[in-house]
């Protein structure tokens, strides 16, 4: 069956172009819906998304409400242009599941049993997909969360690591996550060192398991420190500006 | 055992950009606001800048919402009426009821109308009197310079920021006004409240709190905000 398949790696060269420790090319901007309490937009390959938040707010309807803690919500929603062909801008099983997923991921760097009664809300808005989203999301996400002025633990970094031909690799984007083996999104606290969300999608040895895994948690380090370099980017200029003051 | 003082804990300098997660102190500082203790350490839960004094170690957060305390004068608008209250947005949480006795001085009778005294869109300056066991504000409107905004105009802010737009025992607001001659009400939620027969100084104090909001932070604040209104000033006169 397997000589059926495509080949996507080529004398160690992905589709792309990439060697098999690679990220994609990565871009992070924080604070870019001025109607937002927070938002962040991200390019991780040809994934394209864009996350508000607000919160935390009066919870509607009152039903839903936690007394002793807030209620993290979270939308995940792809837009009908997002793929090709065309999807129903309905939301999906599929996006109902990956709402939780994310909510689940990003639930344990908040406080939320600081605001009871109220509720956080995520929405995540997909205009490109290309693979990863999930991970994209919620990486996107806690830059929002930050921008919003909401107490975190840590940070949320996600990446997802997969086989593809046989070969364990970083940041799969869609063909390799359509076309490969496996894949494993793992979202990840850095500075804590706490995994929040480990999801596996196909057949790994424990062997082939434990690289992936110590590869995402490598990914996720390099995509920290681009979270981290979107949020000074929007603030240092108001901390910092002591230091290059005008005489 | 030794106990780390000083700088041995002391993990950034003083006014440095520190994000949530961000270890500032592994011993010797208490934690202060918008930090949190884990195994002994304690760590930034906001953006801003970290702060290490007498003992504590703090983030100034440069985005943080609005926690009401007993105390704060805010400005909020009215969003609904209930039987015997009205419901206040005041950015909080939780929207914040202002009953009757806390705005008319007399206790609630059946044939009040309470549209004819507050009705939904109005904007209220009210002060936070209590909070309740779920951590709700109470308001009053009961006291001087409290009650229902007849006019001006509304401008936003961080509420952490309000303290830079007072200044050191007031000093920035008092010079705003002095410059200006615009009545200025600031809302500790981050409302504020401008108010002038002329339409420039109104805008130009719009402009200020804007300029204020993003070098919040920054030495020498006042002055630099003196002189950017006597350089507009300046232009006007041309």
């Amino acid at each position: 069956m397997s000589t059926l398949k495509k080949k996507l790696i080529v004398d160690g060269v992905r589709t792309d172009g990439r060697k098999w420790n690679e990220l994609r090319p990565l871009k992070i901007e924080s604070g870019v819906l001025p109607n937002a309490d927070g938002s962040a937009y991200i390019e991780q390959g040809r994934n394209r998304i864009i996350v508000g938040v607000y919160g935390p707010r009066e919870m509607h309807p009152k039903h839903l409400t936690k007394p002793h803690r807030a209620v993290l919500r979270c939308r995940y929603h792809m837009a009908p242009f997002s793929v090709d062909p065309r999807r129903s801008p309905g939301p999906s099983r599929r996006d109902r599941e990956i709402s939780m997923v994310i909510r689940n991921a990003l639930e344990s760097a908040l406080f939320l049993e600081r605001y009871p009664r109220a509720v956080i809300d995520v929405y995540a808005e997909i205009l490109q997909a290309d693979g990863s989203t999930r991970g994209a999301c919620i990486t996107a996400a806690s830059v929002a969360l930050v921008d919003a002025g909401i107490p975190m633990r840590d940070l949320v970094v996600a990446c997802a690591p997969g086989k593809v031909n046989g070969e364990i690799v970083l940041d799969l984007d869609d063909i390799e996550d359509k076309e490969g083996e496996a894949d494993l999104p793992v979202a990840y606290m850095p500075k804590l060192e706490k995994v929040t969300l480990l999801q596996m999608d196909g057949m790994l040895s424990p062997e082939e398991f434990d690289k992936a895994l110590e590869l995402a948690l490598e990914g996720c380090g390099k995509i920290y420190e681009v979270q981290r370099e979107a949020l000074k980017r929007k603030y240092a200029k108001q901390g910092e500006r002591k230091s290059v003051e005008k005489v | 055992m030794i106990l780390e003082r000083g700088n041995l804990s002391q993990r950034f300098e003083n006014r440095e950009l520190v994000l949530p997660g961000d270890l500032i102190s592994d011993g010797g500082f208490r934690p202060g606001e918008n930090t949190y203790r884990l195994h002994g350490k304690v760590y930034a839960t906001r953006i801003g800048l970290v702060n290490y004094e007498r003992g504590f170690v703090s983030v100034i957060a440069l985005k943080a919402n609005y926690a009401p305390r007993v105390g704060d004068n805010v400005i909020g608008v009215v969003v609904d009426i209930d039987l015997g209250s009205w419901s206040v947005d005041i950015g909080a949480t939780s929207m914040a009821p202002l009953n009757v006795p806390d705005a008319l001085g007399e206790p609630f009778k059946q044939e009040m109308v309470l549209p004819d005294f507050l009705d939904v869109g109005d904007v209220i300056v009210a002060r936070v009197v209590d909070m309740n066991r779920e951590g709700t504000p109470i308001l009053s409107t009961l006291g001087p310079d409290l009650g229902m905004v007849e006019e001006g105009r509304l401008v936003k802010m961080t509420p952490s920021k309000i303290p830079r737009l007072i200044g050191k025992r007031g000093s920035m607001v008092k010079m705003i006004l002095k410059e200006t001659g615009c009545q200025i009400i600031i809302g500790q939620n981050g409302t504020i409240l401008v108010n002038s027969k002329d339409r420039e100084m109104e805008e130009l104090v719009v402009q200020i709190i804007q300029k204020i909001e993003s070098e919040a932070h920054t030495m020498g604040l006042t002055n630099r905000i003196y002189e950017f209104i006597e350089e507009i000033k300046e232009r006007k006169k041309e």
